[in-house]
């Protein structure tokens, strides 16, 4: 589904991301983990199409189509799904009239009619209920004064209603309590099928085990250095990242 | 010749064609004295600085409108509110149009201001409310020398009006440049409600310059809601002038929507008169092109426990100009008064310029007063974060805009305003969006 082959990419004229490889099967859960600054969310943004990066070398395939040159309203109508780690506050418009926008926005991107009302309305309840959110909360303004929970429940409810092939959680789990974040992965679970992926970003192995991986990748300083199966993730947890460091130090001498 | 000139002329022939015997001619005598010596505004003044007259000066205005010229309602239905039932009263080039209108003296008068400077009957309240809180400037003389016409609206005590009234001014002018100056008088006594829209639109190439006043007075425990649409061709000027007089316990809240026009400048005033006040001033300002739109507005507050609310929005595109002066003045004997500004503005381009200035003069020393200006361009982070989500660039653009906006609509009592104002802004932005905020 997702097929990034030496992804080199920079902000501001530093390079950050520097020769990653990856690829993401349908129905697969991969998670990438790596320590502060070793171009985690820069990979998620690049992936999304945040246009603050620049891509210097190398291509993104979603489904066998390059993406590199894509705006990010582009990739969400192909079915890419950033979750961000900080939701912007958006003053003016209602959680309801924002997903309602969203949902019709990539319907007509891709030659459907608006979802008719009450479609629209059933999806919305369901999909709250889901989320364990108060009816109340659709109508407030989009993350206005929404604690850090509301904002990550409302997050993974705006990825509920549009059904990605391919959703990339950003440091889901950062500044979670565990009903959050309980509510939150369950959430992520429920969603999963065989024919959609999930990407999750990670800094701690906490969120892992509630939304367990097929993959792990370690991300340092720019470039994949290590992958494994949900095992690594525990022992990432243990041992810190030191030994990958230390580890690579030697293959390159 | 100079426009000043020409007017000072076409008085001796306004002359002949009013009552000279009427005190009101006394008035207009005082009035066109001002004008003569202090000619029009300029940016020396310090009201003035940011707006320019003389590229509208320069026109050679005809100063009397010939007759009325006909016009088919169907060719401007689309200006009216005409979802629901108003009383309206339209003039064409100044000169009331009788069928395009729906006057009414059944319990309350919306009518003509002519007919009120007029008659016998109406002389008792002309002499206790014309003229009365119109400071004496160069533009306000200017329009009290030329007073003859515009909307007499007066609700008797106690009586609330069944239906919106609409004031619309119609230019059609097909000979030349014209200049108008309709003087509206608006008198909703003690316990009684009223709710105004105003529009003037042109419907000519022809430059237009309307130089209006309106004088509001709210009575004890009164209501008066006031929506002002401006949103004409580039072609027509207006420079309204709104005074606003409140007693005691009464709510007067103005909506200014400044969509189009060349350059428009809101002179509006409040004095409150009594405890209790609230007034509300609120506007949405969505310029392009060259256009300029100067908001000057004053709320003074001289008795205790009143409050003011003052909220614009201005979004700039292009080469327009948006304009910002809020005065507030607090007496000292305003204890416990409550007043609010805020004036927020969105450059969309390098090009647009926004001048904010907001003042606040307070003598009174228990009072919550609050005033803030921000002029800004979109949060790029959150168009990145609605583009995400689907949006396209332009809609991402239009939602953040509409939602800028959005706090000044909230406060739009009556639906169909709403609606239209809503769609308005979404057809100066290019977009359709699926919802109404």
């Amino acid at each position: 589904m997702l097929k990034i082959k030496n992804l080199h990419a920079s902000v501001e004229g530093e390079e950050i991301l520097k020769g990653i490889n990856l690829e993401i099967n349908p129905g697969e859960v991969h998670a990438i983990m790596g320590p502060n600054g070793s171009g985690k969310s820069t990979l998620a943004s690049v992936i999304a199409g945040n246009e603050d990066f620049e891509v210097t070398d190398g291509d993104i395939l979603f489904e066998k189509s390059n993406i590199s040159e894509l705006s990010p309203d582009e990739r969400a109508h192909k079915g890419i799904f950033l979750s961000f780690q900080y939701p912007v506050e958006i003053p003016g418009v209602s959680v309801t009239n924002f997903i309602k926008t969203s949902i019709n926005q990539v319907r007509k991107s891709r030659g459907q009619k608006d979802m008719p009302a009450n479609e629209m309305l059933k999806k919305i309840r369901e999909k709250s209920a889901l989320l364990e959110m108060d009816r109340r909360f659709l109508s407030r303004s989009l993350n206005e004064g929404f604690s850090g929970g509301e904002k990550k429940r409302n997050e993974i409810f705006q990825m509920a209603m549009l059904e990605p092939k391919l959703a990339i959680l950003d440091e889901t789990d950062s500044g979670l309590d565990i009903d959050a974040l309980r509510i939150v992965s369950d959430g992520v679970n429920r969603l999963k099928t065989k024919d959609n992926a999930t990407l999750v970003i990670t800094h701690y192995q906490r969120l892992l085990d509630y939304v367990v991986p097929d993959v792990v990748h370690v991300l340092m300083d720019g470039k994949i250095v290590k992958t494994g199966g949900k095992e690594l993730a525990k022992e990432l947890e243990e041992r810190g990242y030191d030994w990958l460091k230390e580890e690579r130090a030697e293959m390159s001498s | 010749m100079e426009l000043k000139d020409k007017l000072m002329s076409s008085y001796l022939a306004f002359e002949e064609q009013v009552d000279l015997e009427n005190d009101i001619h006394e008035v207009r005598n005082k009035a066109i004295k001002f004008f003569e010596t202090t000619g029009f505004p300029t940016r020396k003044m310090e009201a003035w600085k940011y707006t320019s007259l003389n590229s509208i000066l320069k026109e050679d205005y005809s100063i009397f409108p010939k007759k009325e010229d006909t016009i088919d309602y169907k060719e401007v239905k689309k200006y009216f509110i005409h979802d629901i039932d108003t009383y309206t009263i339209v003039f064409v080039d100044g000169i009331f149009s009788s069928h395009l209108s729906s006057t009414t003296h059944d319990k309350i008068d919306a009518c003509l201001m002519s007919s009120a400077l007029d008659k016998e009957k109406y002389k008792p309240i002309i002499d206790k409310y014309f003229n009365k809180i119109v400071p004496e400037e160069s533009m306000t003389s200017l329009n009290t020398a030329f007073a003859k016409e515009g909307a007499y609206i007066r609700i008797p005590k106690n009586v609330a009006a069944e239906k919106p009234i609409q004031i619309l001014n119609f230019f059609t002018s097909n000979e030349a440049a014209l200049m108008v100056q309709p003087r509206n008088l608006i008198i909703a006594e003690d316990g009684a409600q009223v709710q105004i829209i105003e529009r003037h639109q042109s419907l000519t190439e022809h430059p237009i310059l309307t130089n209006s006043v309106t004088e509001v007075y709210v009575g004890k425990n009164a209501d008066v809601d006031y929506y002002k649409i401006q949103n004409d061709k580039v072609t027509s000027s207006l420079i309204d002038n709104t005074f606003i007089k409140q007693e005691r316990d009464s709510n007067c809240s103005l909506h200014t929507f400044s969509l189009g026009g060349k350059i428009t400048r809101n002179n509006l005033k409040f004095y409150q008169h009594g405890e209790n006040c609230n007034s509300t001033l609120k506007g949405v300002t969505i310029l392009e092109g060259k256009q300029h739109v100067d908001h000057n507005t004053l709320v003074h507050h001289t008795q205790p426990n009143c409050e003011s609310h003052q909220d614009y929005k201005g979004i700039f595109s292009e080469k327009s100009v948006g304009v910002f002066n809020g005065n507030v003045l607090v007496d000292k004997v305003a204890q416990k008064t409550n007043a609010f500004q805020s004036n927020n503005n969105i450059l969309i381009d390098d090009t647009a310029t926004c001048n904010s200035k907001p003042q606040l003069e307070i003598f009174a020393d228990d009072v919550k007063c609050s005033h803030g200006c921000t002029i800004g361009q979109l949060d790029e982070e959150a168009l990145y974060y609605l583009r995400t989500r689907g949006i396209p660039k332009r809609e991402a653009r239009a939602l953040m805009m509409f939602a800028f906006a959005n706090n000044v609509l909230s406060s739009v009592k009556i639906p169909e305003i709403k609606q239209r104002i809503t769609k308005q802004i979404a057809l100066k932005l290019g977009v359709e969006l699926g919802f109404n905020l």
